[in-house]
């Protein structure tokens, strides 16, 4: 169900791509629009190829047809500088080097803005320094990055990434092995600046509750291809999370915001239909249709 | 005080930043190399006192002091500073770009590679010493190539470089023994004698090429560095950061590579200097990076003075410095393995 639009006012958007790494192909003809000043997120089970479409957004996978737009430009034919000044990600793989403290690694987010003449700009401190209170890190500025929690330490990559100072921010599964209370944080935080500061901010999550709890705009895909997209509120249903994830579920009000909430059906109820191999409710088989 | 880190910055906006602890420690190589380079002048058959080696170099002394001071002495300390400098920058860059401290020119068989060059040029075609060296050149770029084609598919990973380095040595390796086989007595001795890495009797023909490579490239180097630094962080945050990873990444990578088999043409394989030479300026500065510029003179240090103990240890008979490099080294290595164990990476 891709949907060929014409190119938009949006500042980004994924123009009928295929994606593909080498010659195993993830997503054909795929078209999303990441809506300005929202907090999208991008759901799906497990290699539906959301991160794949978050890594093309960023301009790191070179789509192998289609294009990705960046305020009306190609964004593979864009100085790397500027596109690293207008969109910042914070990717699933980084490494703090050996021995570098936390002012230090959030300062390397201004690398975009700096020069070989122009290494480190009174704007870079106040912004660097902006970054970490944000983030609650500045404490922390001069402890080492490996002494840290995974909590503080995704702050600390998140503050990195805010010291690029970009409109938009991508984020590729911000909250994988935090426990839940760090999860949270890390959402409230984005929430915070994606409302205080008008930031558009799109990223990958693995709970669709979270998603479904803090996105503005919600993306769903299934072996590359958008099945749903929309406000959480107008798309999550018990037929969609079914036809996206293969479970049977029932979706209520979140008691607490009043935003869709994923139930999955108890294990008996499902082993009705096919064998319920139910270990955590994404995981569950994706083959079962009944 | 973790950092020591300061802007310099003028009224136009033009800032540089500057950590004070690592410029401290560049300067102290800095001096360190040198004096241990005056005093390795004065040392020697002839001994001069370092006064008169000085009075000598600015041009003042006597006409005796001034042939060995000049002629004999000076290009052999000048070649040991340059070699060890390409090879301590070479190591650096080698290093940062595998994120291993492994990942450097003589575990991924450069050295080796460049032997294999000078071997084939020394048995097969008893070629003279600019030969050797070019055999050398050619020997050490096509190993560099033959490690970039099997380890590069979509970017290096620490530990495959390390893996395929490891294979291409071996092989190489075998190749110089079958050469040593084939070669006759003379052949072999002068074949060994380049193998273990010296100083002895290189000339100002050695000087010019090296400083003329190295006037070129480190500068090159040294602008390629914050795109470095980033990279430390993985392909992916320094791509979003606007680095050009690939080409960054070829062109340092190329870089090293040219430094390190140039150094080796010139002295030969002196082993572990590369290896060592960024992890103590590492441990030095304190600083994380590259560490480029502290490595580059930790190198050219570490290699004036291993040639100084090779010739007061063994005075005549004139150690090649390789020994020294190796022995040194070989030990340093042991250690960093004993404390990657305990730091549970390996």
């Amino acid at each position: 169900m891709s949907k060929n639009r014409r190119s938009t006012v949006n500042r980004l958007s994924a123009e009928n791509v295929t994606l593909a790494y080498d010659q195993r192909v993830i997503a054909e003809h795929l078209s999303v629009e990441i809506p300005d000043n929202s907090f999208t997120v991008i759901v799906g089970p497990n290699a539906c190829g959301k991160s794949t479409l978050l890594r093309a957004l960023s301009r790191m996978l070179k789509p192998s047809a289609g294009r990705v737009l960046l305020d009306g430009q190609v964004i593979q034919s864009m100085p790397a500088k500027k596109v690293a000044r207008t969109l910042g990600l914070l990717p699933q793989s980084s490494i703090a080097p050996d021995g570098i403290t936390v002012g230090d690694l959030v300062g390397r987010g201004r690398y975009p803005h700096q020069g070989i003449l122009r290494q480190w700009s009174t704007e870079d401190e106040r912004v660097v320094q902006e970054s970490m209170r944000q983030t609650g890190v500045a404490e922390l500025a001069e402890r080492y990055v490996d002494e840290l929690s995974g909590g503080q330490r995704q702050r600390v990559w998140i503050a990195m990434a805010l010291a690029q100072q970009t409109p938009l921010l991508l984020l590729d599964e911000p909250t994988t092995f935090l426990d839940i209370q760090h999860q949270i944080d890390v959402l409230d935080l984005c929430a915070e600046l994606h409302e205080e500061q008008g930031r558009t901010l799109v990223a990958v999550l693995h709970d669709l509750n979270h998603a479904a709890r803090y996105a503005t705009h919600l993306i769903a895909l299934r072996e590359g291809q958008v099945i749903a997209e929309g406000a959480p509120k107008d798309i999550v249903t018990a037929g969609l999370v079914e036809e996206v994830f293969g479970l049977r579920c029932q979706v209520i009000d979140d008691p607490e915001t009043g935003t869709p909430l994923v139930v999955p059906a108890a294990r008996k109820a499902r082993v009705g239909a096919a064998s319920g191999a139910g270990t955590g409710a994404e995981k569950a088989v994706a083959t079962e249709a009944s | 005080m973790k950092t020591t880190n300061r802007a310099v910055r003028t009224p136009g906006g033009l800032s540089v930043r500057l950590d004070v602890r690592a410029l401290t420690v560049v300067l102290l190589l800095l001096v360190a190399a040198l004096t241990a380079s005056v005093v390795l002048i004065g040392t020697g058959d002839f001994p001069i006192p370092a006064a008169d080696v000085l009075r000598t170099l600015f041009g003042e002394g006597n006409a005796g002091q001034e042939f060995i001071v000049n002629e004999l002495r000076l290009p052999r300390v000048l070649v040991g500073l340059l070699v060890g400098a390409s090879l301590g920058l070479g190591g650096a860059l080698f290093q940062s770009i595998s994120r291993n401290p492994l990942g450097s020119p003589d575990v991924l068989g450069l050295g080796q590679g460049a032997t294999a060059g000078a071997l084939t040029v020394i048995v097969l075609f008893s070629g003279s010493a600019n030969q050797v060296a070019a055999g050398a050149l050619v020997g050490g770029l096509v190993t560099g190539l033959a490690i970039y084609v099997l380890a590069w598919k979509r970017g290096v990973h620490g530990y495959r470089l390390v893996l395929v380095g490891i294979g291409v040595s071996a092989i190489v390796t075998a190749v110089n023994g079958y050469l040593l086989t084939k070669s006759d007595i003379v052949d072999a001795a002068r074949a060994v004698v380049w193998m273990t890495g010296s100083l002895d009797g290189r000339d100002w023909a050695q000087v010019w090429p090296l400083l003329g490579l190295c006037a070129v490239l480190v500068p090159l180097v040294l602008c390629n560095a914050r795109g470095l630094r980033m990279m430390e962080m993985g392909d992916d945050v320094s791509y979003a950061l606007g680095v050009r990873v690939e080409r960054v990444r070829l062109l340092l990578m190329v870089a090293a590579v040219l430094l390190t088999a140039s150094a080796t043409a010139a002295a030969g394989p002196v082993s572990f200097v590369a290896l060592t030479a960024p992890q103590l300026a590492r441990r030095l500065t304190r600083a994380p990076g590259p560490n480029l510029l502290a490595s580059l003179c930790m190198g050219a240090a570490l290699l004036v003075i291993a040639d100084w103990l090779s010739q007061r240890a063994f005075g005549a008979e004139q150690l090649p410095v390789g020994v020294v490099t190796g022995v040194l080294g070989g030990a340093y290595l042991l250690w960093l393995l004993v404390t990657e164990r305990k730091a549970g990476r390996i």
